[in-house]
């Protein structure tokens, strides 16, 4: 692929990118800058693709070191993402609580809670 | 050109599944812009990047599979627990480290590609070395510059900033090292330690930048960071060409930036006086009132507290990072569900940036089961504090500090704060007076109306709660 060729892709995906993004409330900040921390680990595929060619103990190594430290950053950012996100799910209706988390659960919620205002 | 050894190995198919992959990311990214579609989004997401890992082992110079099957399980002993444990409240931190290993994951990469050209007799042609040298510059200082945010926001190193004298001066040295060290190369010098000067160099800038950064502007960086590592790995894709990288690369690098200029305008901060020195990096370090520890202040107790409350038809409630810290979110939404119960409206004031990172706060209160439609956000809220009878500040600072909006010589001027000193009585639940996460007095703690309520978040809130429950 030619240089110009890989220019013109550069600029539109971040086009792309740009308007993804633009329209994001702002209690999905956090999760959103997880979610696209875990796609540029995709910097893993160039550890892959240059493993086989490099020579040398070193090269090796450090490849090897490059590919595991992508992968965390791939499958640690879609995991820490996917358990932020777990907690915006709607729920059913408060009343039958099912608090799994580290707290201490022993509260006696029993009526529904006040939806507020709008 | 060698034939290829089967179907599943034609570039033609590789590069569709790529195309397949990069379709499948922005598809997910643009429903993790929706609460309700976010979570699909995300699974969506991965799901490309999982087609993007499967189309390039197929490529017919990729080898060495034990040994790439060996990082990969490296990194995935590492990273599947490390995100299943981590705190909502460590969540920034997580973010900045995971941030880091992708942009040493690139430097490494430029680094290894550049050997390998060396081996092969030479500089390679300009269009794939300054790619090269780019990803090495900005990886390096990703890597560097998050590790150094992670150890600040982890408590590893201190949160305040850390100057020393000649800070810009040094920065720019060490700037100029790095590109002239990249000139040199692309001007035609061949030299493996000419390439490890530049990735010393930009390691070192790293560490310098965001030293001096206070705590209070650390989700910036990390924004900012983030964008840095995505460029890298676009720059790093254009090297290898290799277009899922530079598509994924590129997103990463866009969004990033928005993100980061989002957060920069909710703190009225520029990015380039972020990164030129933290609050008080500049020396001008006596915001205000110096002499805040003689300052008259009103200390209250739980009965009181819980009284006020319980008279109150309108309370805000206005969370803050102490909060988080405290883990005390759960026991806050006990209050408010006990304080309903007593036909009390209670709401939250959510700042743009409480917490550590933009929608901080709102990850944290969806944890303890707040209600979604409790939460308000700053400009919504900021008319109704007028009419609100008690506003509880628990561990937020600098958010509610009302020089922001008049005092022209405090450091955190022209920031948009929650207006939480015009309800009509504010309660603070503080450790102690020591100044905020920034470091700046808060003349709202000694106002009239206001009145503190000190010790650690969780058990002040337990005390009140059970005040409450008693009336």
């Amino acid at each position: 692929m030619d240089l110009l060729t890989e220019l013109t892709i550069l600029v539109l995906a971040a086009f792309v990118g740009f308007e993804v993004i633009s329209k994001v409330p702002n209690t999905l900040h956090t999760p959103l800058m997880s979610a696209t921390n875990a796609i540029h680990g995709i910097v893993l595929l160039g550890g892959i693709l240059i493993i086989a060619e490099s020579d040398g103990f070193l090269s090796k190594l450090l490849l090897v070191i490059a590919i595991a430290f992508g992968t965390i950053n791939v499958i640690g950012g879609f995991l820490v993402t996917d358990r932020m996100l777990e907690m915006f799910k709607k729920r059913p209706k408060p009343a039958e609580k099912d608090q799994g988390s580290e707290e201490k659960g022993s509260e006696e919620k029993t009526e529904p809670v006040a939806e507020a205002q709008g | 050109m060698i034939v290829s050894a089967s179907f599943l190995q034609d570039p033609a198919l590789i590069r569709f599944l790529y195309i397949v992959a990069f379709g499948l990311f922005i598809v997910g990214m643009r429903r993790v812009t929706h609460p309700t579609t976010a979570r699909r989004g995300n699974h969506i997401a991965a799901v490309g990047m999982a087609i993007a890992v499967v189309a390039t082992l197929l490529i017919e110079e990729v080898g060495d599979y034990g040994l790439i099957a060996l990082g990969i399980a490296l990194g995935t002993i590492v990273g599947v627990p490390a995100a299943r444990q981590v705190k909502m409240t460590a969540m920034p931190q997580m973010v900045a480290l995971f941030n880091g290993v992708g942009g040493g994951a690139v430097a490494l990469i430029s680094y290894v590609e550049y050997r390998d050209f060396l081996d092969m007799g030479g500089n390679p042609p300009a269009e794939e070395l300054i790619p090269i040298l780019f990803a090495a510059i900005i990886g390096s200082i990703s890597f560097w510059g998050s590790n150094i945010a992670f150890g600040k926001l982890q408590g590893l190193l201190p949160g305040k900033p850390i100057g020393v004298p000649g800070q810009q001066f040094v920065n720019l040295a060490l700037l100029l090292v790095a590109i002239g060290a990249a000139v040199a190369i692309a001007a035609g010098a061949e030299s493996e330690g000419l390439f490890l000067l530049l990735l010393l160099a930009a390691a070192v800038l790293g560490n310098t930048v965001v030293l001096p950064i206070g705590g209070a502007d650390m989700p910036v960086v990390i924004s900012l960071l983030n964008a840095l590592t995505g460029l890298s790995a676009a720059a790093a894709g254009m090297a290898l060409d290799n277009v899922a990288l530079i598509v994924g690369g590129i997103i990463v690098g866009a969004s990033g930036t928005i993100l980061t200029n989002l957060m920069a305008n909710a703190m009225n901060r520029s990015i380039p006086n972020i990164v030129a020195g933290g609050f008080g990096g500049d020396g001008g370090a006596a915001p205000g009132a110096g002499d805040g520890e003689e300052r008259p202040h009103r200390s209250t107790d739980a009965t009181s507290v819980a009284s006020q409350l319980t008279l109150a038809d309108r309370v805000v409630v206005a969370p803050g990072y102490g909060l988080a810290v405290a883990q005390a979110q759960h026991t806050v939404r006990e209050l408010a569900d006990e304080l309903e119960k007593r036909g009390v409206e209670v709401s939250y004031a959510i700042h743009p940036v409480a917490g550590r990172m933009p929608g901080h706060m709102n990850v944290l209160l969806a944890e303890a089961d707040v209600p979604y439609e409790a939460l308000k956000e700053m400009d919504e809220i900021n008319p109704e504090f007028a009419t609100t009878d008690v506003t509880l500040v628990i561990g937020a600072n600098d958010v509610t500090n009302p020089d922001a909006r008049s005092n022209e010589g405090s450091p955190i001027y022209g920031m948009p704060i929650l207006d939480v000193d015009k309800s009509e009585q504010v309660v603070v639940l503080k450790r102690s007076m020591n100044t905020g996460f920034a470091g700046i007095d808060n003349p709202l703690f000694y106002n009239e109306n206001t009145s503190l309520l000190f010790g650690d978040a969780k058990s002040s809130v337990q005390e009140v709660l059970a005040a409450v429950k008693d009336l």
